[in-house]
């Protein structure tokens, strides 16, 4: 199978560790990765905030930049659910502005192919013991965009299962929103913050070391706030916990 | 809803603040979802009759125009009589009317959203004529001066202690406890003297059937039937799209809306009448059927699925935005995630621009919506309507000054070449140097991201990011 990762330009910006995990673990499952270079953005920030039409070239760009692969893998939720779910929409946007049907086309072929990184191993490669051992105490945060776009299920939660050491605590109110919403943390500032104050909480209440989620952008908010509290919590990508192994433990 | 109100984020600033209303907000929605959330899980046919209400409601409003002649030709049958009215001001002019021609000053009303959305108790009390909200909520919130926070329940927001308070200070009663069951009493005396005098009812509908002309009243406490059967004239006031094509429609709805609302398997009080019968109730009907934006909302293809809304207020709920805020922050009669979506469309994208950035797209309400609107789909359609507004408004220089639109022109751009994108990663990891120098950044200077360092630090960027990795390591294989 031609995999693909879709790194997300946030994740290769900012977590880069996040992408060095998902190629680390894929290779030690048997899968080639490529990586396409001329990938930049997805364009869900411009999509969500309202931007759609400047979101049309990075949709033409995305598809052009990941057609011909068997799949498409990215640890990233929310823009996994962008392509799959919202590439459609701006398909039509595309028909109805510029009466360019092309982009609708390429977004049939393309968008099925996308995955999030635990639908992927579950789903698609029927994998749940990836062989990772990781001796921490860890809580799961489900993102929405995972949770409720994607519907990926228990599958992050039959990874984490099948870690050796893993210590997996439950995340009391575990589906309810962390707050950030890509820009809503930054316009609604002050509702981000009360219901992150929630979410800490949460998290706290679980004694865990490590909070893990499927998305860098909800735990780089989550995190945020760990790490501003001096709490003694951090947070740490599904995808490097499943890299982890005996002889290789260092995240 | 005329003037600048405040904006969403300004709003839920102060409200946020009131530790009281954070924690009756919290509690009661918490109480309520928990409700839902066991009385629908025990229906195995849950998503079918979801998936059935939706149906219907889209056929509705494609024949809409149909099914309203039918019902006013239904109506007129039973001895009513229909009204139509544009809007807020052509109903309010109308129901004072007919007010005013029985010589009546006074009104009981039945809790209706619809009649706060065109403010009729203002535009009664203009005309000297007073409204009586009957729904203990209502009467709370009347008596207080206050405005509605919830559809289902106007005084969420308040806990008992406070609605004694309220009472003992506007009631006529001089000892009174915080036990519900002493305050509903208080009120019940109060409202019996009202129901009794009042020679005009005013209600809401929540359905009304084109085939027969009957309409509903959904409610819990009896009031609602006290307003719809012992004043002798009767008004209803409702939304064009509240329209259901026949009696057995209500099959499905009458199971959706009480589980979907009050968390409860049957509804308490279900009033159904139809026209008018001799020696029975009223003995005069009026029905007002209103526009006012309805028909606006219904040529937009995505945004017309929010006339789906039967307020049961699941979405409310369930929102982590709204169970925070409470809904006076949303400045509009329609709070929450429906209320994000509703109100822009009837008062105009440019009146409420705030409101379809008041959420996470966390999607919540999609999943216990029981018509099935896809909230978060009308939320950033709604979105990508605020910005078209603002471009169209500010041309040239002022579109790049606004800090926004500037930022995401600059990152389309930036996106949209390989090496731009590169460039600007370098960029960044220079730029962020002075103040990054050790660990993570707990300060941005101000501006647009400032809000974020208020509580959360900020991760520096890496010295290398996953491309340059990447190369290197294909570089190196590549030798070997």
């Amino acid at each position: 199978m031609r995999v693909a990762l879709f790194i997300t330009c946030f994740n290769d910006t900012l977590f880069p560790d996040t992408g060095r995990a998902v190629v680390r673990l894929l290779e030690r499952l048997g899968h080639e990765v490529e990586f396409p270079l001329d990938q930049t953005c997805c364009g869900q920030m411009h999509f969500n905030t309202g931007y759609q039409v400047e979101a049309i070239p990075l949709a033409r760009r995305f598809v052009r930049t990941f057609a011909g692969y068997d799949a498409i893998v990215s640890p990233s939720g929310s823009c996994a659910a962008m392509v799959r779910d919202y590439y459609g929409r701006l398909g039509e946007i595309a028909v109805e502005e510029q009466g360019d049907t092309a982009l609708a086309e390429q977004v049939a072929q393309v968008a099925p192919r996308v995955f999030e990184l635990s639908e992927l191993l579950v789903g698609q490669l029927g994998v749940e013991d990836v062989g990772a051992y990781y001796p921490h105490r860890v809580t799961y945060h489900p993102t929405c965009h995972s949770l409720r776009l994607l519907k990926v299920g228990e599958a992050p939660l039959k990874l984490l299962r099948a870690v050796r050491g893993i210590d997996l605590v439950e995340l009391p109110e575990a589906e309810e929103c962390c707050g950030f919403g890509g820009t809503f943390a930054i316009k609604n500032a002050d509702t981000s913050m009360a219901m992150l104050s929630d979410k800490l909480r949460h998290v706290l209440d679980t004694r865990a070391e490590v909070c893990t989620a499927g998305d860098n952008s909800c735990l780089m908010h989550i995190g945020g706030a760990l790490s501003r509290q001096r709490s003694g919590v951090r947070t740490v990508h599904l995808a490097e916990i499943l890299a982890a192994t005996e002889d290789d433990a260092r995240v | 809803m005329s003037g600048p109100s405040p904006s969403f984020p300004e709003s839920a600033r102060v409200a946020l603040a009131n530790t009281q209303l954070r924690r009756n907000m919290g509690y009661a929605t918490q109480t309520i979802r928990a409700k839902r959330a066991l009385v629908v899980d025990e229906l195995p046919d849950w998503e079918e009759l979801r998936e059935t209400g939706r149906a219907i409601k889209e056929s509705v409003l494609r024949h809409l125009d149909e099914h309203l002649e039918a019902l006013e030709q239904s109506v007129t049958r039973a001895g009513g009589q229909v009204h139509w009215a544009r809007d807020a001001d052509e109903a309010n002019r109308i129901i004072a009317g007919i007010v005013s021609g029985h010589g009546a000053t006074e009104i009981a009303k039945v809790k209706s959203i619809t009649s706060d959305e065109i403010k009729l108790n203002e535009a009664l009390a203009a005309r000297g004529i007073e409204a009586i909200e009957t729904d203990l909520a209502e009467l709370i919130i009347q008596l207080d001066g206050d405005e509605s926070s919830h559809f289902l329940v106007p005084a969420i927001h308040r806990n008992r202690a406070e609605i004694r308070e309220i009472f003992l200070e506007h009631l006529d009663v001089d000892e009174l406890s915080d036990d519900p069951r002493e305050l509903a009493e208080a009120a019940r005396l109060h409202l019996r003297e009202k129901f009794l005098s009042a020679r005009v009812g005013v209600s809401g509908a929540n359905f009304a059937i084109a085939e027969t002309g009957s309409v509903l009243v959904v409610e819990s406490e009896g009031n609602g039937r006290m307003c719809t059967t012992l004043p002798p004239v009767l008004i209803s006031l409702m939304g064009i799209e509240k329209v259901l094509p026949t009696f057995q429609d209500l099959e499905v709805f009458l199971q959706l809306l009480p589980r979907s609302s009050t968390g409860e398997r049957m509804n308490p009080y279900t009033s159904v009448w139809t026209g008018t019968s001799e020696g029975d109730g009223p003995q005069e009907f009026h029905l007002v059927l209103l526009d006012n934006g309805r028909t606006a909302v219904l040529r937009d293809e995505i945004g017309r699925q929010t006339l789906n809304c039967i307020r049961c207020s699941a979405c409310l709920n369930v929102c982590p935005v709204y169970s925070r805020t409470g809904g006076h922050a949303y400045n509009s009669v329609y709070p929450g995630p429906i209320g994000a979506i509703l109100t822009p469309q009837l008062v105009g994208i440019h009146a409420a621009e705030s409101l379809p950035y008041a959420s996470t797209l966390c999607g919540a309400c999609y999943e216990v919506c029981p018509v099935k609107i896809n909230i978060p789909e009308v939320l950033v359609h709604l979105r990508g309507k605020v910005v078209r507004h603002k471009q169209a408004e500010h041309s040239g220089w002022r579109a790049r000054l606004d800090p926004e639109a500037a930022a995401m022109a600059a990152m389309a751009r930036v996106f949209s070449s390989r090496a731009r994108y590169e460039r600007a990663q370098r960029l960044a990891r220079l730029g962020q140097a002075p103040l990054a120098r050790r660990g993570p950044i707990s300060h941005l200077p101000g501006g647009l991201m400032s809000g974020w360092t208020a509580m959360r630090d900020l991760k520096a960027l890496p010295q290398r990011t996953f491309r340059e990795w990447w190369v290197e390591r294909d570089g190196s294989r590549a030798d070997a």
